[in-house]
């Protein structure tokens, strides 16, 4: 049982560590500020919430395995936002709808 | 083991960035980085009291205050950048980092093995403070005179930064009121977070007498939601001449003190508590204490006085 655990964590960190990578270069690569965006908030909400699915399975406390996802909405709060306002002044205040 | 090295090698390319940065807001983003590097080699080094201290204040806050610090440097920056100091101040400066580098190096490397340390005392003791954390039992108990300077520096820089506001806008409220505007993502965000960081904010006041966090760090968050509440044009800045304001503002120290005096008549020694009532003192320290303290950090970013004062 604690080996499929321990291979299910595996998998899921190291999906996450890809995506982080994968957004770290485009976050690098990408041409302008707004592919850039998107490519930052696959590492931040695809990334860390593969990461702590992953830690999920380790955990024995369940109000720890709570904070942990508490940590990944907030992170998806805080990210989605900051995309938001930074797509807005890289917009010059102009609002396109753009979805990232 | 590859993981600390790679820190320590991040940590002193961060720091070399930073100070090598022409653009000042570069220069804060670096600074906040290589802060965030520091709390997760506090993490590494078993601290992780001194790493919620160095995230929340030391990279948090204080990066907050440097931004708020450049984009007030903005409209002079193109000027400043292009005096460069002489030559001999150039070299005073370079001589006096290595000499002070050298020294601290020198410290590290000849320290007696194994390194003098009361943590064996504390251990012995800690019953006696009524708490379980020994972090919380030094800053509160055994060097609670540390911590009530602390205090009594921040309110100091508070004044201090109160003072540079032009007469006539004297007492007014700090900063630029900002516009609320009901249907933006900030409005959302401050809507959502509020409840949730003040939750937050008093669980890490609460626990730091068992585990990890306590009145500073407890503080910062309040702080920080404060500040948020104010960016989103929630609410504004108080006027600085508001006299409830101004209580607030000495009441932790003030009770700290109190206790403190007391101390004499009832143990013996200024910041003595008798052990019977020891945690029940501190308590009653931390509450306003920790309520002064997001007070004064929210008011060191929102600045001096900027808008009239209503008279």
């Amino acid at each position: 049982m604690s080996l499929a655990l321990d291979a299910l964590t595996f998998l899921a960190v190291a999906a996450g560590g890809f995506f982080f990578l994968a957004g770290t270069v485009g976050l690098l690569r990408f041409p302008d500020t707004l592919s850039r965006l998107h490519a930052l908030t696959k590492a931040d909400n695809l990334g860390l919430g593969l990461i702590v699915l992953g830690l999920l399975f380790q955990m024995e406390d369940p109000f720890a395995a709570l904070k942990l996802v508490a940590v990944w909405l907030l992170t998806l709060l805080a990210g989605g936002a900051v995309t938001q306002l930074i797509a807005h002044a890289a917009l010059g205040g102009r609002s396109a709808g753009v979805t990232t | 083991m590859a993981l600390d090295a790679v820190l320590a090698v991040l940590v002193v390319g961060v720091a070399v960035w930073t100070v090598a940065a022409r653009d000042t807001f570069a220069a804060v983003v670096g600074f906040v980085a290589f802060g965030l590097l520091v709390a997760l080699i506090w993490v590494r080094l078993a601290a992780p009291d001194v790493a919620l201290t160095e995230a929340a204040l030391g990279s948090g806050l204080t990066g907050g205050l440097l931004l708020g610090a450049s984009t007030r440097l903005g409209r002079t920056e193109a000027e400043a950048t292009g005096e460069l100091p002489g030559g001999l101040l150039q070299f005073a400066a370079a001589t006096v980092s290595v000499l002070v580098s050298a020294g601290l190096i020198a410290l590290v490397l000849l320290l007696p093995e194994p390194a003098p340390t009361l943590a064996p005392k504390v251990a012995a003791n800690i019953a006696a403070t009524g708490l379980q954390n020994p972090v919380t039992a030094v800053l509160m108990a055994y060097r609670a005179i540390d911590t009530l300077l602390e205090v009594m520096v921040l309110l100091l820089a508070l004044v201090g930064m109160w003072s540079l506001a032009p007469d006539h806008l004297w007492g007014g409220a700090p900063g630029r009121r900002e516009p609320a505007d009901p249907d933006g993502v900030l409005t959302f965000v401050a809507q959502v977070l509020l409840p949730v960081g003040i939750l937050v904010a008093i669980h890490i006041f609460w626990v730091g007498s068992v585990a990890p966090g306590g009145e500073f760090q407890g503080a910062t968050i309040f702080a920080a939601m404060w500040i948020l509440a104010t960016m989103a044009g929630l609410a504004n800045t108080p006027p600085v001449m508001r006299r409830s304001l101004r209580l607030l503002l000495i009441a932790g120290p003030a009770v700290f003190f109190a206790i403190g005096l007391a101390g004499f008549a009832i143990a013996g020694a200024f910041l003595a508590y008798p052990a019977d009532y020891a945690k029940l003192l501190i308590l009653i320290i931390e509450i306003p204490l920790t309520l002064s303290i997001a007070t004064t950090l929210a008011l060191l970013v929102a600045g001096p006085p900027e808008q009239e004062p209503q008279r």
